[in-house]
């Protein structure tokens, strides 16, 4: 029978070493590992390689491995919502590989899916194309990116079931799928864990073949950055 | 001048029925309060989502459900919920008809940059260089000048690039401009109280204008 079941996040990164590159999944804050961030936030491990859309805020998210050092490098296509991270950018306390998102995504989808290579036309044309094999296909011009892989990815679901099969909600989903499926190691945080055959193969959006360890999350914060409300005219 | 408003509201005139449509963040946003009821579009989300909503009452608070930009939104009827790698594939498959998205600067070719100032503002480039590089027509809302007067619309950008010969389009807060296939940037459209003079005191790259520029209609 397999069972992929840890029992909270300290035993789910119990070892990532240092240096470790680490995909963390989300858009903003959203669908963000909040107790997996925590435990390796008490861990204390240092050195570490970020693949993650964004930054977090300066108080929440990776932001918070921020603040200790804990990171040294990231790669993301957009800082913007973390003042302290720009200002570790603009200082170069902290390296940054900027990429364009859609790059990103493809880069990690490509990484779990065995395609070492591929090109996209992100980017021709700007400073991203740097160093970078360019090639015309139909009289566009594109650039060759490379798959990016992890040591241990780190993602967050809705619902999965003890064998890694999982289930996102709403725009929560962003690049955890992806991510499940890049990193050696996949480490499952979800909101609701669920017995084998309760959950319907036709929804599944993560097969569990990409999930190594799985445990049920407490405590959800589910920070809103732009809390933005529809004005009612009366 | 018009204010961010106002560029909303001509930008929302170039939308047609039955578009699929990318709006960036910042005035793009804004354009979405000021499609006509008449008309059906499909607001796509780079971060998973066909079919953005308006922005949800306190008790619709999702915060599973946000925008490019972050901000708590809602779903319409006939949505799609999908992953990143999707939603750009979607993207860079030209499959979105039009996508509206600010900028620092455009040239009179058409390149655009919109993602960083170097030493001071490097937030960075998300998903502006897939868009650009991908969709069928770009429309680019933007300040005609810096606020110290500097024309933004230019024979070369000076700022990094986010894409190269792609912008269709531009609406300020003074013009309507295309950007001809050869190079220059032709004014359509002078907002209301703008004078022809003051538009091209405040472009410093290649301006056609042929024949009498009429106001812009904003209603």
């Amino acid at each position: 029978m397999i069972n992929k079941l840890v029992n909270n996040a300290d035993e789910a990164v119990f070892d990532i070493p240092e240096n470790a590159v680490i995909m963390m999944g989300g858009f903003g804050l959203c669908g963000i590992p909040e107790n997996c961030i925590q435990a390796i936030l008490k861990k204390g491990i240092k050195g570490l390689t970020f693949i993650s859309n964004n930054a977090g805020v300066d108080d929440f998210g990776i932001g918070l491995l921020l603040k200790t050092r804990q990171v040294k490098k990231m790669i993301s296509s957009y800082v913007g919502e973390n003042a302290e991270f720009e200002r570790q950018l603009l200082s170069g306390e902290l390296e940054v590989d900027l990429i364009p998102q859609g790059t990103l995504a493809e880069r990690i989808r490509a990484g779990g899916a065995g395609i070492p290579a591929f090109f996209t036309p992100a980017g021709y044309g700007t400073e991203v194309a740097q160093g970078k094999e360019v090639r015309e296909f139909e009289g566009k011009k594109y650039l060759m990116e490379a798959w990016l892989r992890a040591d241990f990815s780190i993602v967050k679901a809705w619902k999965g079931d003890t064998t890694g099969n999982l289930v996102y909600r709403g725009t929560a989903r962003n690049f955890n799928p992806m991510m499940a499926a890049a990193g050696r190691i996949t480490i499952a945080e979800v909101e609701e864990l669920v017995e084998p055959g309760e959950l319907d193969p036709n929804q599944i959006h993560t097969p569990g073949i990409y999930v190594q360890r799985i445990f049920t999350g407490t405590h959800y914060e589910k920070r809103i950055e732009q809390r933005t409300l529809r004005n009612i005219k009366k | 001048m018009l204010d961010k408003t106002g560029i909303a509201k001509r930008i929302a005139r170039e939308i047609r029925d039955g578009m699929y449509i990318n709006l960036g963040i910042g005035i793009p946003t804004l354009v979405a309060n000021f499609i006509p009821p008449q008309i059906d579009v499909v607001l796509q989300s780079e971060n998973g989502l066909l079919g953005i909503g308006p922005f949800p009452t306190e008790g619709e608070i999702d915060p599973d459900l946000i925008n490019a930009g972050k901000q708590t939104i809602t779903m319409m009827p006939g949505s799609a919920l999908f992953s990143s790698a999707e939603s750009f594939g979607m993207i860079r498959g030209g499959h979105v008809d039009l996508t509206i998205l600010g900028a620092m600067e455009v040239s009179e070719r058409g390149d655009i940059a919109n993602w960083k100032v170097p030493g001071k503002m490097v937030k960075g480039m998300g998903g502006a260089m897939d868009l650009v590089a991908s969709a069928k027509h770009i429309i680019v809302a933007m300040q005609h000048c810096s606020r110290d007067g500097a024309s933004k619309l230019l024979p070369d950008c000076t700022l990094p690039l986010t894409g190269l010969r792609c912008v269709k389009k531009v609406v300020t807060d003074m013009a309507v401009l295309d950007i001809l296939p050869h190079g220059g940037f032709k004014l359509l459209e002078r907002a209301p109280g703008i004078s022809v003079e003051q538009i091209k005191n405040a472009t410093s790259g290649k301006l056609i204008i042929e024949g009498e520029i009429p106001e812009m209609e904003l209603e």
